[in-house]
């Protein structure tokens, strides 16, 4: 009785621990569903989004199943096309068709809506055909006489290939693969490749920028923290103020300093160095320059923190016991600030692996990286399909070095 | 190993040096100090006295402000400290956490050179040593305290240095086991013959441990001496407060002769040693070891005696110890033998014996 009536008053006690737990952690978990996973899910589905051609000509797509391309569309699949178009109310639903046909076949635009636009007009001579004809008679003529581009199969191709809700295209795209007329995967002819370039591109740039701060972060670092406390911390003040200032006039500032007149380009001219100003801006050189600047701070901080933690008497016991400083650096502080290195190069690699501002001020055409390709799309060419699927390539890569840090990480600390 | 006349010359040699962090103050002061080979010497003294900086000026990791230190004869100044081959031990130990404990006992013999299969002979040889057989391969953060101390001697020692150096390397541990470890480190000592230069602030340590001890206050060095004579002939005042227990009384001395005699405030005249050869007329301390301070039976009589009222008398065991109190000073604590139970009751007049030659005046 007596214990039965603690237990209870035990549970209760804990439910509202619990409940006060989740009331205090609901804001931020519903914060971040709704700015961070909804964001990831729906970047996700648009990379395999494909309603168009599914909504707007159901039947079209259903008699043009079985074929495969290599002769002409089968006679039925006229009558269903022009079935399925004159079905076609809203000249917005019309135009999303013609825009996602024009995507993978060039003048599908024009095509669909034109036909569009004949098979609508109520008293249209095409219109009137194409309806009056008995389907065995074909509506083959009467659509050739809209526009005898409907002779074409590439036009046809392209709707039956995208008959279905989902479709991998716009991911095999990303990676400079597609589907032939059979359905399996292959890669694209050489001249259209483009993806697999800019993504080696993108992680090369990400590499050097990632290796760029870890040369120079790592001394500073140390140097940080065999400081003492307070020294250090207004140091580390000097450190974050890139943080504070805009990424625009971080980057005019490097423009600046290295254009042809510029500072630097003065001062080694003056030096006598260079016979002639170097080419430091709109190449690799003034993006990797201006991103090693934007983004030291985050190989710094995760060095210092876990530097603070190495006591300096390891190093000093390692040259008592006979090693070079150099030597006692290398085999006991490096080892010991792994975590560290591990982090910052993580960290610094996907965010420069996202970089886009940046290439896109300092650098020349042959700069920019991946998400100069997915702005691209989003904002010229309103592909929104192929801008998640790239977006979707640059968050596989991003897990796939996470997981690789997780499970090196996990070896390196592993009694 | 070496003959006698060898081992008692100077290994190391402190001359006149100076070194001061911030330009102000000095952390050590004029400093003359001779380290003979193979003795056991002790650095001891208060917080701050300049133990450790002394200790890092030697192993190279501070460099003098001026001055010159000596190894066999030749200065070390210039040496960088891993060139200098001196064994060290720390306080927190600085066992490498990423290596096991063979690998933090090789490591000073593989950056040596030393063939792989020497170098795991003689790393076994050092871990048998401390009595560490078996644990070579275990990581530092799975011993315990007086372990990892040990796999830290075994490292300092493993390459037979002539010398090795030991900045308070038992002040991590608990009282028992810092006891233990004493023994252990002295035996070592005794077997070894190596030179040991330790540094601690605990004067029990240090009088327990050391061939010699010397006393730091203040970044200066106040007086080298075997434990008995630090203990019974204390240079000044700081040493034989410092040392052991001493009982003070503050008088003026009246005559600086041999004897000399100091005139107590409350009327009653001692005689001493003038330790300092200090004027008459110069206020001075009289410094006297509690346990040779006699309780004189009424009646009976004594040289050097002083009057005194008995206050109280707490019972430790081995001895009572009985608080005095006499004019003008402080109260005094005088051990009794339990044999002189019961203690005077409070408020008796008493009469305390104080042996001129243990009566030491300091000025
Ligand atoms: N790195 C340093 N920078 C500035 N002052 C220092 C430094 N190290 C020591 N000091 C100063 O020098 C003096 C002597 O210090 P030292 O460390 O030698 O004392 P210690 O006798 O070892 O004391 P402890 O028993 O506390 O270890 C002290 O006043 C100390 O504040
Ligand atoms: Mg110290």
């Amino acid at each position: 009785m007596e214990a039965g009536a603690l237990r209870e008053a035990l549970r209760r006690e804990s439910r509202a621990r619990t409940l006060r737990a989740l009331a205090l952690a609901a804001p931020l978990a519903l914060f971040l569903l709704l700015t961070f996973l909804v964001p990831i899910g729906a970047l996700l589905v648009r990379a395999v989004d494909n309603p168009e051609v599914a909504r707007a000509l159901p039947r079209t797509v259903e008699a043009l199943r079985g074929w495969r391309g290599e002769a002409a569309p089968p006679e039925p699949a006229f009558a269903a096309l022009a079935g399925d178009l004159s079905a076609i109310d809203d000249q917005a639903e019309a135009g999303a068709l013609a825009r996602r046909l024009n995507s993978d076949a060039s003048g599908a635009r024009s095509l669909v809506m034109a036909t569009w636009r004949a098979l609508r007009a109520p008293a249209s001579e095409g219109n009137a055909a194409v309806q009056a004809a008995p389907p065995a008679a074909g509506a083959r003529a009467p659509l050739l006489a809209i526009d005898p581009r409907w002779g074409e199969p590439r036009f046809w191709e392209v709707i039956a290939r995208n008959g279905a809700r989902w479709t991998p295209d716009y991911l095999l795209a990303a990676v400079d693969l597609r589907r032939d007329a059979g359905g399996a995967i292959a890669a694209m002819p050489p001249e259209q490749t483009v993806f697999r370039a800019i993504l080696w591109r993108t992680l090369g740039i990400a590499a050097a920028v990632t290796l760029g701060c870890l040369l120079l972060g790592y001394p500073l670092a140390w140097w940080l923290a065999t400081l003492p406390a307070r020294t250090a911390s207004r140091v580390l003040i000097l450190v974050l103020v890139p943080f504070w200032t805009s990424i625009l006039v971080r980057v005019a500032g490097w423009i600046v300093l290295l254009q042809s007149g510029g500072l630097v380009n003065q001062g080694l001219l003056a030096a006598g160095l260079v016979e002639a100003p170097l080419a430091l801006l709109f190449n690799r050189t003034g993006v990797i320059v201006a991103m090693v600047h934007i983004l030291l701070p985050f190989m710094i901080l995760p060095l210092y923190s876990v530097m603070r933690a190495v006591p300096p008497d390891y190093l000093r016991a390692a040259v008592s016991l006979g090693s070079h400083p150099l030597q006692a650096f290398r085999r006991t502080v490096v080892p010991l600030t792994w975590p560290g290195i591990g982090t910052g190069c993580l960290l610094v690699f996907i965010l420069a692996l996202g970089y886009y501002v940046t290439p896109a001020l300092v650098g020349g055409p042959s700069d920019q990286m991946l998400s100069y390709s997915v702005a691209q799309y989003a904002n010229v060419n309103l592909n929104w399909g192929m801008a998640c699927a790239l977006g979707t390539v640059l968050l596989a890569v991003t897990l796939v070095l996470y997981g690789l840090y997780r499970r090196l990480g996990r070896a390196e600390l592993a009694p | 190993m070496t003959s006698p006349a060898r081992s008692t010359d100077a290994l190391v040699v402190f001359s006149r040096v100076h070194k001061s962090y911030d330009g102000t103050s000095f952390a050590v002061r004029g400093l003359d100090l001779h380290v003979r080979r193979g003795e056991f010497l002790t650095l001891l003294g208060p917080s701050g006295s300049g133990k450790t900086t002394t200790l890092m000026m030697l192993a190279g990791f501070e460099t003098p402000g001026s001055g010159e230190i000596l190894f066999e004869g030749r200065p070390i100044t210039g040496t960088p400290p891993h060139r200098r081959n001196f064994g060290m031990v720390f306080q927190n130990y600085a066992l490498f956490p990423h290596l096991t404990v063979g690998g933090n006992v090789c490591y000073p013999l593989e950056v040596r050179g030393v063939p792989r299969a020497e170098r795991e002979r003689r790393a076994a040889q050092a871990l048998a040593m401390v009595r560490l057989e078996g644990l070579s391969s275990r990581r530092p953060d799975q011993l315990s305290g007086g372990q990892r101390q040990r796999v830290a001697l075994a490292r300092a020692l493993v390459f037979e240095p002539p010398l090795v150096l030991m900045d308070e390397p038992l002040g991590a541990l608990d009282k028992q086991l810092r006891e233990h470890m004493q023994v252990e480190l002295r035996e070592l000592h005794r077997r070894l013959g190596t030179t040991f230069l330790y540094v601690t602030h605990d004067q029990g340590e240090a009088l327990t441990l050391s061939d010699r001890v010397a006393v730091f206050a203040g970044g200066e060095l106040q007086q080298v001496d075997t434990p008995e004579a630090l203990y019974e002939q204390p240079a000044n005042r700081f040493v034989a407060g410092f040392v052991g227990d001493a009982v003070t009384l503050a008088g003026t001395l009246a005559d600086s002769g041999e004897p000399a005699r100091v005139a107590l405030p409350g009327g009653g005249v001692l005689e001493g040693v003038n330790v300092q050869a200090a004027a008459a007329g110069t206020p001075v301390l009289a410094c006297i070891r509690p346990e040779r301070i006699g309780l004189l039976a009424p009646g009976a009589a004594a040289a050097n005696t002083v009057a005194a009222t008995a206050l109280d008398a707490t019972y430790l065991g081995d001895h009572v110890r009985l608080r005095c109190a006499l004019p003008g000073q402080e109260p005094i604590g005088v051990p009794l033998p339990l044999a002189a139970l019961p203690a005077p009751p409070h408020g008796t007049p008493v009469r305390l014996e104080l042996p001129a030659r243990h009566l030491r005046l300091y000025a």
